[in-house]
């Protein structure tokens, strides 16, 4: 690496305080915490590298052509007492109302032990999605767990590992059926009227650009012709209805339609399943089994399906396979489905899941078991059916029907309003429907209490007095019988579901599955393009405060006031960090973002006239998200070369600009790129598709290179997601939750995204990406911490601390490895790319590198992407030297493990790399018959001798499991 | 996963000519006569590159109905590895008569022997002449080109 200048001038401190001032000031700088290495550290990390400040450093990686000259004007970094104090503040601004509303959103418990051995701790919330299986098993039986109670409760033969919403899986059900339709002309897709509102809004969203027709009205009437190729159905309905679909199922297969049933999950307790009555996918939000309201996420949807469309099911997928020792372990499945590896033909961009939330739902399954699930489900179902007996006996008109936990009661406007208006008064939130005239919604859950049926029932009486006590209701009433709705067939009979049941068990289990994954709780997790960087324990504190968590996504914006200045918070924040004019917080993850971005450049298109705009370009080297998301937006993939250098080739982006002057819609870009440089024409090349007419759309996942330094809305991009998951310290949750927020400029703003329910976005708003009006609100805290703690200047070093680390790192390997793809003065930005090909000459594959660093203690960078045979090392600015150092070591040591073979030392096919990686039992036989030592199998390095992390299974055989596809829990015997 | 196999794999793949007796396309399919009809399978190469090196690692096969109509350079199905997925391109315009059911449960009969056991679909075509398409010597120095 080049030495530009001399190394003598004294690192930048994160304030400048004078004496007498830092006397009396918290100690506690939050930045300092962050930020992995500290000042004598980053000092001698630029000395190594030949620079004499991080400014100089950042001077010299980022072109100066598009450099920020001045400060982000975010304000100084607050302790994390004080932003502690501060977002308290926020959250108890909101008001907590108890809400019955309803609409796939319901209150319930989630068990303490869950809080605190999941949703509260690191070791379930810090690791990566689980490519590397073999430091994933625990993550990944948790999310078998899941697949199976999915699998179980719907009758159906395959779930996934989760989807977004219930609003995504609808559309992602729409998709499928497109697809599996015999006629291939069909473009009709029938959805019920009495579906969930935003669901209908979601699913439209997505049709649209596809030339899909939706059909919204009554199942019963709908009449199938050979132009239709799926319905949706809610089942129970929106306002509560349980109705028999058999027949409506008959008549959709007859003419060659699919049928998708958005089904409550605790209702299918009780009530016969999807798969029996004849859906051929069912989708839903497990949101009540355990999880917070969260003002709308983050929650796991589910996705079921029949055997026949399992390569087509969107998302990932857990499987069992087997490991080298021939014994049952966890992978994802099937991953050829996914935007990864299809790219443009994927069925579906989803990548970031919601593995956390569904980690959690499949837990509180295992917790109450089927007979605690059957006395939830049963104890929700009693209580409305009092509230009915209650509200007949004043004389109410309940819609008849049967029905689980809603009630829907038809009342004039005027009356309507004197109702809402009570219960507002008791702080409870009932539905409205319409403005009045259409009555009143009432939706029970496991949190009702038999006072609240009281309050209830008050508020429909108009006084206390004319309510008859609820103990009585319940001696007369009885529950309902569901005849032939009735569930039969058993639940949750396997083993898991039966034995975690007292605290003392449950919480071994989790600790279990805990200390099988890889997690930040062991070691950096240098993943590329992924920025797996600290999450704050003072940003994870709020998110079960109840000021967040305990709001339904549609409670009134009054009650809501906290909530919505963390939003202006953030979006002004983030306006100002990436130089937009506006931001839209909806868009649950990044591939979410791209999507919305997409449709948004495509309706600005369109309100100009220019219909013919639909060709979307994209560099060779773009992430797989990019092409699938351009697909969906009905847009047409044209791939732009990369030079040798792994930059856009710049004449071939004029020559594609050429050939489609007129059908240029835009260029999707990722910056830095996705080689991990600066690419110095960023300029020229956004204002080649400028004046062709096209936007530029750039994907944020590597805007932790950026922040503070330069600004995408400066130097010419039109839009940008940011993947908060990454930059913005959410943590990865082993899989999700992500969020993936869209910024603007001025002239994309009035076609934000809007909702169904809740007033938001532009002015003519293209329709909802997600379910709820914030996506995932309630993880947003995390980010408004991050930035509300570090201020402009700590989160400006943290870029260029990031991007002296990756430098770092690089510089130390490159007398180890080539490294591919450098910027300016020889510099990389915030990660880099090892090549490893060359080991290839002695039989050593990436793969091999990957599983030998997990003896090492060690998660794999980011494989073979964007090169095919390399790694790709991101490793943030919060690891500290130490980290780096010992990371490096590990792949130094690798090497060297490597050259023995090439040397003829050990043999080609039985040495530390192919065993890798080395299981506790494999060091323990009996007989040893490797040409190595157990110890340099399992403990190759100082570090592993102190604190060994050991995988919990030998390398995993891919073929075997994608060969033999099993998505459930297999019989305990198959363990034995 | 038994690993015997591993030392062939590597660059020592063998020198000797692909087969004279058919032609290929640049999409690594070939087609053969065969009576009045034509046989349609993938090369050695599309194997290779698909498994990367790993014959074991074949997945999963997708063949047509019989009966399909395909048009010259219409995807007539879709074969995967673990890590990589490839459409299956039909060299001419013509009837399937026949899928070799063997392979979509016996991946590993593909990678054995790609040229005999291994063939994909047995086409009624609608010309018989396909000499536009690459013969086995234009082959080897189709893919002695696309190396660089």
């Amino acid at each position: 690496m080049t030495r530009t200048q001399s190394p003598h001038t004294a690192p930048r401190k994160v304030h400048e305080m004078s004496p007498a001032e830092s006397e009396i000031f918290p100690q506690d700088r939050f930045a300092e915490r962050h930020i992995g290495p500290d000042d004598a550290q980053v000092t001698e990390m630029l000395e190594r590298i030949g620079y004499a400040s991080l400014d100089a450093l950042a001077d010299a990686a980022v072109p100066a052509s598009i450099r920020m000259r001045r400060p982000l004007d975010i304000g100084p970094g607050r302790s994390e007492r004080d932003a502690l104090a501060e977002i308290i503040g926020l959250a108890r601004e909101n008001q907590v109302y108890r809400s019955f509303l309803g609409m796939g959103y319901s209150d319930c418990v989630t068990p303490p032990v869950l809080v605190r051995n999941i949703l509260e701790n690191p070791g379930w919330y810090t690791q990566y999605t689980p490519y590397q299986p073999e430091i994933s098993q625990g993550r990944l039986e948790a999310l078998l767990n899941y697949q199976t109670m999915i699998k179980d409760l719907t009758g159906l033969d395959i779930a996934n590992a989760s989807m977004l919403d219930e609003g995504t899986a609808a559309a992602e059900a729409m998709t499928l059926s497109l697809d599996a339709c015999k006629h291939k002309s069909a473009r009709t897709f029938f959805v019920a009227a009495d579906c969930h509102p935003q669901t209908i809004d979601v699913v439209e969203t997505r049709a649209h650009p596809l030339g899909i027709e939706v059909v919204v009205g009554d199942p019963a009437t709908f009449e199938f012709d050979e132009g239709v190729f799926g319905a949706l159905i809610q089942y129970p309905s929106t306002d509560g209805v349980v109705r028999d679909y058999a027949s409506f199922c008959v008549r959709a297969h007859a003419s060659g339609a699919l049928v998708t049933a958005a089904c409550d999950l605790l209702a299918l307790v009780l009530l016969e399943p999807p798969g029996a009555f004849g859906a051929d996918i069912a989708v839903g939000n497990t949101q009540r089994f355990g999880v917070p309201l969260g003002y709308g996420g983050p929650h796991a949807a589910y996705f079921a399906t029949r055997e026949a469309y399992k390569r087509s099911l969107p998302g990932r997928l857990v499987g069992v396979s087997i490991d080298r020792r021939k014994r049952p372990a966890l992978r994802l499945a099937l991953q050829t489905r996914e935007q990864h590896i299809r790219r443009e033909k994927a069925t579906s961009n989803i990548c970031t899941a919601q593995v956390l939330l569904a980690v959690i739902a499949g837990a509180y399954a295992a917790y109450h078991g089927p007979q605690g699930l059957r006395r939830i489900a049963a104890r929700v179902h009693r209580s409305t059916v009092v509230l009915a007996e209650g509200l007949r006996r004043q004389g109410k008109k309940v819609r008849p029907g049967l029905f689980f936990d809603t009630l829907r009661v038809d009342l004039s406007a005027s009356e309507s309003r004197k109702v809402l208006a009570a219960a507002d008064r008791e702080r409870i939130n009932l539905r409205a429907y319409g403005d009045g005239p259409d009555g009143v919604g009432v939706s029970l859950d496991e949190t009702t209490t038999p006072h609240e049926i009281a309050l209830i029932l008050a508020a429909f009486a108009g006084s206390k007095a004319d309510v008859p006590a609820v103990h009585a209701l319940a001696a007369d009433t009885r529950p309902l019988d569901f005849g032939s709705l009735t569930r039969k067939s058993a639940i949750l009979e396997h083993p898991v579901f039966n034995t975690h049941h007292s605290e003392s068990e449950m919480m071994r289990y989790l600790h279990r599955l805990q200390s099988r994954d890889l997690s930040l709780t062991t070691s950096m997790i240098p993943l590329g393009s992924c920025t797996m960087k600290l999450n704050a324990a003072a940003e994870m504190l709020p998110i079960t405060y109840p000021g967040f968590g305990g709001i339904h996504p549609f409670a009134p914006m009054a009650q809501t006031a906290g909530y919505q200045k963390l939003f202006r918070d953030l979006e002004r924040w983030l306006a100002e960090i990436t130089g937009f004019h506006a931001v839209s917080l909806q868009p649950n993850a990044g591939s979410q973002g791209e999507y919305a971005g997409l449709q948004v450049i495509r309706a600005y298109h369109q309100d100009r006239g220019a219909l013919s705009r639909n060709v979307c370009l994209f560099p060779h080297s773009a992430h797989g998200t990019n092409p699938a998301s351009a697909v969906m937006v009905g847009m047409k993939v044209v791939v732009v070369e990369c030079d040798e250098a792994g930059n856009i080739d710049v004449a071939d982006l004029r020559a594609k600009v050429a050939a489609h002057a007129t059908e240029l819609a835009a260029l999707m870009v990722t910056y830095p790129s996705t080689h991990g440089v600066f690419e110095a024409s960023i300029k020229d090349i956004c204002k080649i598709v400028h004046e062709a007419g096209g936007q530029v759309y750039m994907d944020g996942a590597n805007m932790n290179a950026q922040v503070g330094l330069c600004r995408p809305g400066d130097f010419g991009a039109d839009v940008c997601h940011l993947n908060l998951h990454k930059t913005f310290c959410i943590p990865h949750g082993g899989g999700g939750p992500g969020m993936g927020p869209i910024c603007v400029a001025k002239h994309l703003a009035p076609f934000l995204p809007g909702h169904a329910v809740i007033e938001t976005g532009g002015s003519t708003a293209i329709g909802a990406i997600s379910a709820a009006p914030w996506g995932s609100a309630s993880i947003l805290p995390i980010s408004w911490m991050y930035i509300r703690m570090m201020g402009g200047e700590g989160l400006t070093r943290a870029t260029q601390v990031a991007i002296l680390n990756a430098n770092y790192v690089a510089q130390r390997l490159s007398e180890h490895f080539p490294i591919l793809y450098s910027g300016a003065h020889g510099l990389v930005a915030h990660e880099c790319i090892v090549d490893v090909r060359p080991l290839k000459a002695v039989g050593v594959e990436v793969d091999d590198i990957a599983k030998r660093l997990m003896d090492y203690g060690f998660h794999a960078p980011t494989m073979s992407f964007p090169v095919v045979g390399t790694l790709m090392i991101e490793p943030t600015e919060s690891e500290s030297k130490e980290e780096l150092d010992r990371f490096c070591d590990a792949l130094i040591a690798i090497r060297e493990e490597a050259r023995e073979i090439a040397e003829g030392r050990i043999d080609k096919l039985d040495n530390p790399l192919k065993n890798a990686p080395h299981t506790q039992e494999m060091i323990a036989i009996d007989e040893w018959k490797h040409p190595y030592t157990r110890e340099q199998a399992a403990f190759p390095a100082p570090w592993t001798r102190e604190h060994k992390f050991w995988p919990a299974v030998a390398r995993i055989d891919n073929a075997y499991g994608d060969k033999n596809l099993v998505c459930a829990c297999p019989p305990i015997e198959a363990y034995a | 996963m038994n690993h015997d196999t591993a030392s062939k794999s590597g660059d020592s793949r063998s020198k000797a000519m692909r087969p004279d007796d058919r032609r290929y396309t640049e999409t690594h399919e070939w087609v053969k006569s065969d009576g009045d009809t034509v046989l349609i399978g993938i090369t050695d190469f599309a194997v290779k590159e698909l498994s990367n090196g790993n014959e074991g690692d074949l997945v999963y096969c997708d063949l047509p109905d019989v009966g399909r109509l395909l048009a010259a350079g219409d995807t007539f199905g879709e074969i995967e590895s673990v890590k990589a997925v490839a459409d299956l391109n039909s060299p001419l315009a013509g009837e399937v008569m026949e899928i070799n059911a063997t392979i979509e449960d016996h991946l590993e009969v593909l990678a054995k022997d790609p040229w005999e056991k291994g063939w994909l679909i047995r086409v009624k075509p609608e010309s018989k002449s396909f000499d536009k398409l690459m013969d086995a010597k234009a082959y080897e120095k189709f893919l002695a080109e696309q190396k660089h």
